[in-house]
């Protein structure tokens, strides 16, 4: 079985052909794009929400994406138990659809931030993160976002901790947690969180830049190859 | 027809970091009395109704379900009447 992506184009988003690239070029899985106007997911295991500026970040990041009408089927697809992956502007979205809790505000430094980071894998028991192998201490993913400083009421943020919903924390080479590997102000350096069933994940980090080898660096893979053994071994 | 004027601002307990910054411009032009500059949302149009509640029910669903989120913004409006300005 080849899991089949489908990886939805929004007006502005600009990181789906990368995400098309690696999903058939590098992970050999079947890819399709899906347009944000239509609603038909063409019977896709995995949709992934790209990168990019969708409808140029007016009034809010995501705030405009989430009413196209491509969404509809993807907020039922998520609630049917379908797996979403949504990256930086996709994260940025899931969080205005209300399909993962919380918010994004401006980086506290107001730059646009474009760098390597490294993640901590908070939870490793998750289809998106059970593939990566345990003496990984840290995953090298490059981030791109000028509002990726996550914000949760005490409330939600309680109950993203009780639920195991924090996946990856940004942190050092070593896995080692603090401020001073936080590049945006996230509130407990969050930097990917899943929702409560665990089929969303929404991530400000660029997997998808972090897959072909040529670009020496290849961490980014893990997440997608667990997606899709996951999906393997369950067919 | 009503026109209606929002005002979007963040919540008080939310950072405004581009009010901070824009407050340093403030102390560079010298204007020391400055404080607690917060940047928020001007957003103005009309809404084709004669019946105020109708028209305040819809603004309120615009705001509340586009123009802010609520999680980390506030938001107030005024509706004028059109007409009755047109008539004076």
């Amino acid at each position: 079985m080849k899991p089949k992506f489908g990886i939805v184009v929004f007006p502005g988003s600009n990181c789906d052909h990368d995400a098309y690239y690696v999903i058939k070029k590098i992970m050999n899985c079947e890819a399709e794009f899906l347009w944000h106007k239509n609603s038909d997911l063409k019977n896709c295991d995995v949709i992934i929400l790209p990168g990019g500026f969708s409808y140029g970040d007016y009034l809010r990041t995501g705030a405009i994406a989430r009413f196209s009408p491509i969404m509809e089927s993807v907020i039922k697809f998520a609630e049917d138990g379908g797996i979403v992956i949504g990256i930086c502007n996709g994260f940025q979205i899931l969080l205005e659809a209300g399909l993962l809790p919380g918010v994004m505000l401006q980086n506290i430094s107001l730059k646009f931030i474009c760098k390597d980071v490294y993640l901590s894998v908070e939870n490793c028991n998750t289809i998106f993160t059970n593939g990566i192998p345990s003496e990984k201490k840290s995953l090298k993913i490059p981030i791109a976002h000028g509002e990726g400083n996550y914000f949760a009421t005490e409330e939600i943020l309680k109950e993203l901790i009780n639920n195991n919903q924090i996946v990856f924390k940004y942190c050092g080479p070593d896995g080692d947690l603090s401020e001073d590997f936080n590049p945006n102000g996230s509130m407990m350096n969050i930097a990917g969180i899943i929702n409560k069933r665990g089929n969303v994940l929404g991530m400000m980090p660029h997997p998808e830049r972090a897959c072909d080898p040529i670009l020496r660096k290849t961490d980014g893979q893990f997440i997608f190859r667990s997606v899709i053994s996951n999906l393997i071994k369950n067919n | 027809m009503f026109r209606a004027q929002v005002i979007i601002k963040r919540k008080p307990s939310i950072l405004d970091p581009q009010g901070k910054a824009v407050e340093k411009g403030a102390q560079h032009l010298g204007l020391t009395n400055i404080k607690n500059t917060r940047i928020g949302k001007y957003i103005e149009f009309d809404v084709i109704s004669n019946n105020r509640e109708e028209a305040e029910k819809e603004v309120n669903e615009y705001c509340s379900k586009l123009l802010s989120n609520p999680i980390m913004e506030d938001y107030q409006f005024n509706l004028i009447d059109l007409n009755s300005y047109d008539n004076k």
